[in-house]
């Protein structure tokens, strides 16, 4: 099973439970991505998309449904080993913010590259990154004075910090404008091509799923097309 | 790092860090000030009793170690027969009234004798005992009472002219004449203890030992070892009540800190969420909690030991005659010790729970 997609995913079906109330998000999922693949996510609102990437970074478990990631089975993975793939392995940007409001900008990248027990500086082509997002000079504010856009591009910042294979990117342009967006995908792509990583990113905008190679189409749980 | 996010956070929540810090440090003020005040009544009472100049002391053997020792039950007889003792220099009977438990007594002198054992009081104000009801209070007491030479004193249900104000460190802070506070306790002729000089201090085993088997039935003992009673740890209830305190101390650090890391935990599931998305291990999320934890537990013992000086000069402002309190350096690592264990147990649950959060339910819905 060692061959294949970085991403493998089998039968997923996930169903939370709120107070009596079963509310099923994924009735059987199968989804495969290969290494350097650049696959976007589209469907309706409630269609199941941030809970499959949950899912795949190991941050809830699945109802039933077999998931591999970087030629691990999760649910063979112990909390710690999950822990680990979350550190190395694979990187998050979600719908919502999802900042440290206690800490500024630059700590809240810096976070991620502690965590992830990476050195004080980051390298002069991440000084890059932080110009192409426009950035570089919002980095001493805490979260609640920057833009949702700009919070949004931090959290890009933060979550491609540490070179994840992996990168899982949740509506990462539903706060900006066109222009904004459009260097966003640029830095995406530019990720995808030249360091090889995976980017999995769900959106509502078809502009921007164009940037993907493929289009997944996801509808009340399930994935229905795929071009 | 894990500082900064620590710092942070307790900087998010002044009132709620303000409030915790002090909790916790009130308990600590009341065990710095309890020991202050047990280490402050010994050490006055050492240094009063080095002030006789005397090197034995003769009790009833009735009296129990160190403190209570008033109740008149020896014959001034005894006196005489101790002054004919080899190497006794001088014996000098003294009847003790407690007025204050455990700080203060009054004790009856022969002013002469007294003067002779330990080369006299020094005199602030006034001079000697002269009439019956005359008294000499010293600074201390004369501050807490706001009273001067001249004045009248009310004790013992008796008007006392106060005849001098000594400096204190010698006997006692109350003295008047002792046929006097004889005839007040109806024990004529009796005396609570004799302190006995020496020709030379070198012999004072040697005269210990004889006068313990010419008075077997008193409680006979060097000065020194006699002091030695007065340390705090021969205190016993102050020792149990300076146990109970450091009980409380730790419950209530450790319910502050509980409680107050409860809460956070509770608000900052999403912070814990994207920590945990960020690949944060479960101990990395504990060691947030504990080290926030000890923070707070330092702060606290640093307020407690700021308020132990304010407790300590409101009681030398207003009882310092009562409760000679003094700050007792030795005792801050250990209200450390008890304040930041009370908090690392309370913070143990709550960073548990944050640890084994589900990540997800924190960061789905808001
Ligand atoms: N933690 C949760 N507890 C209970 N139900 C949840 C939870 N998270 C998601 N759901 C439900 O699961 C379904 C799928 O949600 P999900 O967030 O995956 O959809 P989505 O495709 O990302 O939608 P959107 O485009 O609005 O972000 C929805 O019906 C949602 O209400
Ligand atoms: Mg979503």
């Amino acid at each position: 099973m060692s061959s294949g997609g970085i991403i493998q995913v089998r039968d997923l079906r996930k169903i939370y439970r709120v107070g009596k109330v079963d509310v099923p998000a994924l009735r059987g999922v199968d989804l495969e991505a290969q290494r350097g693949e650049f696959v976007a996510i589209v469907g309706p609102s409630g269609s199941g998309k941030s809970t499959l990437f949950h899912i795949i970074g190991g941050l809830t478990p699945p109802t039933s449904g077999t998931v591999r990631v970087a030629d691990e089975d999760l649910a063979a993975l112990t909390d710690a080993g999950r822990t680990k793939l979350r550190k190395r392995t694979v990187g998050f940007v979600f719908q919502k913010f999802n900042l440290l409001p206690n800490l500024t900008a630059r700590d809240n990248i810096a976070v991620a590259r502690y965590i992830a027990g990476a050195g004080k500086k980051p390298d002069p082509q991440f000084e890059e990154v932080l110009r192409l997002l426009k950035i570089d000079d919002r980095l001493d504010h805490k979260p609640n004075a920057l833009s949702g856009g700009e919070q949004q591009r931090i959290a890009i910042a933060r979550a491609i910090v540490n070179h994840p294979a992996i990168l899982l990117a949740d509506e990462p342009t539903g706060n900006l404008d066109t222009e904004n967006s459009k260097a966003v995908l640029e830095i995406l792509r530019d990720l995808n091509e030249r360091l090889g990583q995976t980017i999995l990113m769900i959106t509502h905008n078809p502009e921007a799923a164009a940037y993907g190679h493929h289009t997944v189409h996801m509808r009340d749980g399930r994935i229905i097309e795929r071009t | 790092m894990t500082t900064r996010l620590v710092v942070e956070n307790i900087k998010h929540k002044p009132m709620r860090t303000l409030l915790s810090i002090l909790l916790m440090g009130v308990p600590v003020t009341l065990i710095l000030s309890l020991v202050g005040i047990s280490e402050g009544l010994s050490a006055d009472a050492q240094n009063r009793a080095r002030g006789i100049g005397a090197d034995v002391v003769v009790r009833g053997s009735t009296a129990s170690a160190g403190l209570s020792y008033s109740g008149a039950s020896i014959s001034e007889k005894l006196v005489d027969k101790l002054q004919e003792q080899p190497h006794v220099k001088l014996a000098m009977g003294v009847i003790v009234h407690s007025i204050d438990f455990p700080a203060l007594s009054m004790m009856g002198v022969d002013l002469p004798a007294f003067n002779a054992m330990s080369g006299g009081f020094t005199y602030q104000e006034g001079g000697p005992l002269q009439g019956p009801y005359d008294i000499l209070i010293d600074r201390l007491y004369a501050d807490q009472k706001k009273t001067h030479a001249g004045s009248t004193l009310r004790l013992l249900n008796q008007d006392w002219h106060v005849a001098g104000i000594i400096e204190g460190g010698k006997l006692a802070r109350i003295v008047v004449t002792k046929a006097t506070l004889q005839e007040l306790d109806a024990a004529t002729g009796k005396v609570s203890v004799i302190y006995v000089k020496l020709d030379d201090p070198a012999n004072t085993d040697a005269v210990v030992r004889q006068l313990r088997e010419l008075l077997p039935n008193f409680d006979v003992n060097s000065m020194e070892y006699y002091t030695s009673m007065f340390a705090v740890t021969n205190y016993g209830t102050v020792k149990v009540f300076t146990y109970v305190v450091i009980g409380i101390g730790v419950v209530i650090g450790f319910a502050v800190v509980c409680l107050s890391m409860y809460m956070a935990v509770l608000q900052r599931t999403r912070e814990i969420g994207i920590l945990k998305s960020l690949g944060a291990s479960k101990t990395f999320i504990l060691r947030i909690v504990l080290t926030e934890a000890a923070l707070l537990g330092i702060g606290g013992t640093i307020l407690g030991i700021l308020m132990s000086y304010a407790a300590c000069w409101a009681i030398r402002t207003f009882v310092p005659a009562s409760f000679p309190m003094i700050i007792v350096h030795a005792w801050w690592p250990k209200a450390l010790l008890i304040t930041f264990l009370g908090a690392e147990m309370g913070a143990i649950y709550p960073g548990l729970s944050a640890a084994s959060h589900d990540a997800i339910e924190a960061l789905a819905y808001e």
